[in-house]
């Protein structure tokens, strides 16, 4: 585990960026770790990030079928558009909760 | 009389039936198992079949042929649990109460969830080998498979049992090999992964031997439909995968019954305590195999495990005792890897797999995350094992909580 100091705070991530305290997640940390990604954040942006936050926080697993299909984004295409090339990956990531482990 | 129900007459569901026979007081408790078909499959079968190794009278047995004697069998559809009542009700009205119930009713692959997959080219350039109608359609066009772009692809996680798709591409590359036209043919693995498996350790393994095999992996490949005037993937960003055979992983979601019912998650997988094994909405439903959604693959061998588990939880709740006994996501998978070897991982939630000897430190005989004959062996006894010892819900000399001993902690 390493720490990293991101908008100001010096939070705790794993070796491959993701936060491993989601609790200490602020949507200016945030800011910072899509800006390394390369993605400018919108409000619709937050809306996924406060989604994938809540269902992490209820222990429910995510899929991108799943927030493709939530209502939050139009459809799966959207969420592409948003998190082009690793659209949970990248947005867990953003989201500051661990990187979606799928199956097995 | 009490009464005990268990729906999804599978592996699972049939597995526990054995073990509650043995273990309850049958003057005390009457069993009834539901299922709407007659016909048990061994799945694991189902990857040989299409290269010719198994024919389908290897995989396929009467599912009476398992049950006890002095249980209630009903082959008839379900239609919906109602957990505030108690009841079950089955297609046609009739209505079965319960004490406790055990939901077992598996995963079930969705082609049509995926656009272009079943249209006009389905199981004619198109196949699957999660059913046995699949696998030997693919077989016959396998056999006359003369050459070009061969694509093996992952729609949607999760799905049943994860390695089979890497075994099956195995196979394609030994039984392409063997029929002297492997330089004609050419593998792709196309998956929505990040790689070949999802486990660090167990990836770099599989790379390396997809790698040394001459197959093409395209990971982070999110299918969105299938083209069939171009004979292409696409996926959500655009990107394209050529194909002249394509065998696909259909989506998996859990019987639309759970939907019904109101116990599932959005795919149809039951909402269940990943320790305890029961249901998070009713104390007296559990849940084991497929049908749960567990983090943990959706494999024999994990229903194996927790049928332990289940059992010693279920005889809890029953006197009223609190559950004590905690599923750990143990799941071990022999991996085919061709030519006569096989791979073997033992894992749980929260230890990927790693290298070592299995089930005996230091001895094995079997080698965890090596390419060995006896693994291979393994896989070829593990058939009669099933069918004689698990599904009878008899003992294997292999502990329900995964043990560390035997295994190497390695960097990945």
């Amino acid at each position: 585990m390493a720490e990293k100091m991101l908008a100001g705070v010096l939070v705790k991530v794993n070796d491959e960026g993701y936060m491993e305290d989601a609790s200490q997640w602020n949507p200016e940390i945030a800011k910072e770790i899509a800006k390394e990604i390369g993605i400018e954040l919108t409000d619709k942006h937050f809306e996924v990030l406060n989604y994938l936050r809540e269902k992490h926080a209820a222990e429910e697993t995510l899929t991108i079928r799943k927030v493709g299909k939530s209502g939050v984004v139009a459809n799966i295409k959207e969420l592409y558009t948003l998190f082009p090339k690793g659209p949970l990956k990248f947005s867990s990531k953003i989201a500051g909760i661990p990187k979606p482990a799928s199956c097995v | 009389m009490k009464k005990l129900l268990i729906l999804g007459a599978g592996t699972a569901g049939t597995m526990m039936l054995n073990k509650l026979h043995k273990e309850l007081d049958l003057d005390e408790w009457q069993l009834t198992i539901v299922d709407q078909y007659r016909t048990h499959y061994y799945q694991p079968g189902f990857l040989f079949i299409p290269f010719g190794i198994y024919k389908k009278q290897d995989v396929i047995k009467p599912k009476y042929d398992f049950f006890p004697s002095g249980v209630n069998v009903i082959f008839n559809e379900i239609d919906k649990v109602v957990g505030e009542e108690n009841k079950v009700l089955l297609k046609g009205g009739q209505v079965l109460q319960y004490d406790f119930l055990i939901i077992a009713t598996g995963t079930q692959t969705r082609p049509d969830e995926t656009p272009g997959l079943t249209d006009q080219l389905w199981r004619k350039d198109i196949f699957d080998f999660y059913t046995v109608e699949g696998a030997l359609a693919l077989h016959q066009r396998i056999k006359n498979f003369e050459g070009g772009e061969f694509v093996l692809a992952i729609t949607e996680v999760p799905f049943k049992c994860p390695v089979a798709p890497i075994e099956f591409v195995f196979l394609a590359d030994a039984y392409f090999t063997k029929k002297g036209i492997r330089d004609k043919v050419n593998i792709t693995f196309v998956t929505p992964m990040a790689g070949a498996f999802t486990k660090p350790v167990a990836t770099k393994m599989l790379s390396q031997l997809l790698e040394e095999k001459n197959i093409n992996v395209v990971a982070d490949f999110y299918i969105e439909r299938v083209d069939n005037e171009n004979k292409q993937l696409v996926s959500y960003d655009e990107r394209t995968v050529p194909f002249d055979l394509l065998t696909v992983v259909p989506v998996n979601m859990g019987n639309d019954m759970v939907e019904r019912s109101g116990l599932g998650d959005d795919m149809n997988f039951v909402l269940t305590d990943k320790y305890t094994l029961k249901s998070v909405k009713f104390d007296n439903i559990f849940v084991i195999g497929d049908a749960a959604n567990l983090p943990t693959s959706k494999a024999g061998s994990v229903a194996h495990f927790a049928g332990e588990i289940l059992m010693e939880n279920l005889l809890s709740a029953m006197e009223g005792r609190p559950l004590t006994a905690k599923f750990d996501g143990h799941s071990n998978c022999y991996i085919e890897t061709g030519f006569g070897k096989g791979a073997l991982i033992d894992f749980n939630y929260t230890t990927e797999p790693l290298p070592g000897t299995f089930p005996l430190p230091g001895i094995g005989p079997f080698g965890l995350l090596k390419n060995t004959k006896v693994n291979h062996y393994g896989k070829v006894l593990f058939r009669w094992i099933y069918w004689h010892i698990l599904i009878k819900g008899k003992e294997l000399p292999i502990e329900a909580d995964m043990k560390m001993a035997g295994k190497k902690r390695v960097e990945s």
